[in-house]
């Protein structure tokens, strides 16, 4: 027997239409969560089977495709989603934000600005932005039904009154085209201002909870706040140790036992082009060389 | 209140009416026929021993179980008697968060027992739309005090509290948006005498400070006769004996409603 060939992008054709079906209702709706009948993937749970279950959907053959993993093109999730994709379906992959079309992330918004005819696919462990005050689903799918969202804001009620500030860095909640309030995936509420009037596609899957759902392209996304506490970005004070940027999310890294630590950008790609523009902070080596991963 | 006419008019008017209201499950009639008015201002017992039909009862009047028989209706806060059935889900919810209270017997049921107690009291304006965290917590503040609980206590989670401060906060969340009509079950279950005198008195000052009209389950007559102006008797989902409640605990017409008051222990 030869080595078994699967269908384009793994999955089979009524499965990719059963999820087309779950996504474009969830276009029609910004920001509703559609249940869709979510399959096993040949990975774990947690390591984005509903991302790449709607990446399988609406890959085609002349799509390139980037993956992202916190920003970085090179960790392990991303690289094995990548290969994934470039053995299942063939298709281009590439690690430059404005070259690809699709673009799976988990936790990262690409810094580059992202433009029209982009789809930015999410991985979504946990879609529902009330789960942590309210346990039932019933009772959840209730309030979103009749916009009752005065207890997203007792979350942030909370933080206030224990830390002094909204003190929620990532899953911020959002409040999509004036109507449904959204979890946007565990993202740094560093990335929420780029959801607002996007112009890419943006597309959430969590695989485990079977729920998928977007925001179709120039949609009004709003963090959700107070009057007197207004939603702010959060970003360490630092420019990046690598690049020099300083209006990068970055992340710590810590470099020795002794409490050395250096702050370079999370989005690897678009540290490496600036380096490649001749940008230098504090601690860069030599340029990167190469700029393709197989 | 700027017009002090139709703020008289509106306390002629019953404020909720009941007519033929039954409930039966299969052959079971767990409440029957029952029909009364209560008007602004004015609060209700409903006696009886366990199982007579009081919380079924309860139940019907929130407008969380659907009568097998007779209707409900409610006098909004624009002036119109609508029959609660007849109510959207989203009016009823807004109805249940603003306009009406419900002080359950056991705490946790109507606590938010993971966030703290000020969150707890400002979950119901945060519903409404306030978006000011400074309001929010000022109106907070002020409600715990009223109730009698330490302001330094404001950030800690009920269940770091006793069991009368977790009553007294439930009291205070219902209240903060400022209903018209308050439905308690038991209010004073299950707490020591001691702190029940003290959740009594609470209860009959902000009843009557805030004009509310409340609509008070108890098995416990002491608690009718401190608390209501009116008490309903039941016994196997029939209302037995109504009048004032001084008239019916005093001198009781109904056989079983003279079992009932003296059976009470003397102290």
């Amino acid at each position: 027997m030869n080595a078994p060939v699967y269908n384009f992008a793994y999955l089979d054709e009524q499965t990719k239409r059963m999820i087309r079906r779950a996504i474009l209702k969830a276009i029609a709706i910004p920001g509703y969560q559609v249940p869709f009948a979510s399959r096993e993937m040949p990975m774990p749970y947690g390591w984005g089977t509903g991302g790449v279950q709607v990446t399988a959907a609406i890959l085609g053959p002349s799509d390139v495709l980037k993956v992202i993993d916190q920003g970085s093109d090179d960790t392990t999730n991303a690289i094995s989603i990548r290969k994934f994709f470039a053995r299942t379906a063939g298709v281009a992959t590439t690690t430059a934000t404005a070259d690809a079309t699709v673009i799976q992330t988990r936790h990262r918004i690409p810094e580059a600005p992202l433009h029209g005819g982009q789809v930015l696919v999410y991985q979504v462990p946990i879609p529902e932005p009330l789960r942590f005050l309210e346990p039932r689903e019933t009772e959840t799918r209730r309030m979103h039904a009749l916009a009752e969202y005065g207890l997203m804001h007792v979350k942030l009620y909370e933080d206030i009154a224990r830390f002094g500030h909204i003190a929620t860095s990532y899953a911020y909640p959002v409040k999509v085209n004036a109507r449904y309030v959204m979890d946007p995936s565990p993202t740094p509420k560093f990335d929420n201002p780029k959801m607002d009037n996007c112009p890419a596609l943006q597309l959430f899957g969590a695989g485990r909870e079977k729920r998928i759902y977007a925001i179709p392209p120039y949609t009004s996304v709003v963090s959700l706040d107070f009057e007197d506490h207004p939603f702010t970005r959060y970003r360490f004070d630092a420019p990046c140790a690598l690049c020099g940027a300083d209006d990068s999310y970055l992340d710590e890294i810590v470099t020795d036992d002794q409490g050395s630590r250096m702050f370079v950008c999370s989005d690897t790609d678009y540290c490496e082009n600036r380096q490649a523009q001749g940008h230098r902070g504090s601690e860069s080596a030599a340029p990167h060389k190469e700029r393709s991963h197989g | 209140m700027a017009d002090s006419n139709t703020a008289m008019q509106d306390y002629d008017r019953p404020l909720l009416m009941a007519g033929g209201l039954g409930k039966t499950y299969g052959r079971l009639n767990a409440c029957q026929d029952v029909s009364f008015s209560l008007y602004p201002g004015e609060v209700l017992a409903i006696v009886g021993e366990s199982g007579s039909g009081k919380s079924t009862l309860l139940q019907l009047l929130s407008a969380q179980l659907a009568p097998s028989s007779g209707k409900v209706s409610y006098r909004m806060r624009d002036g119109v008697m609508r029959d609660l059935a007849a109510l959207g889900e989203a009016e009823r919810r807004f109805l249940f968060r603003t306009d009406w209270g419900y002080v359950h017997q056991d705490p946790v049921l109507g606590l938010r027992m993971a966030v703290s107690a000020g969150a707890n009291v400002g979950e119901r304006l945060m519903a409404v739309g306030w978006n000011h965290y400074g309001h929010i917590r000022d109106t907070a503040t002020s409600w715990l005090e009223r109730v009698e609980i330490d302001i330094g206590r404001i950030d800690d989670a009920p269940r770091t509290y006793s069991g009368g401060m977790r009553q007294r906060l439930q009291i205070a969340r219902n209240l903060v948006t400022e209903p018209r009509l308050v439905f308690m079950d038991e209010p004073t279950g299950g707490l020591d005498v001691s702190v029940q005198a003290r959740l009594l008195d609470l209860m009959r000052n902000l009843v009557s400070e805030l004009g509310l009209a409340a609509i008070v389950v108890t098995h416990d007559l002491a608690v009718a006769r401190l608390l209501s102006h009116r008490v309903m008797v039941m016994k196997g989902g029939r209302v037995i004996e109504t009048g004032l409640t001084d008239q019916v605990l005093d001198d009781p017409r109904e056989p079983y409603t003279q079992l009932l008051v003296s059976s009470i222990l003397p102290a």
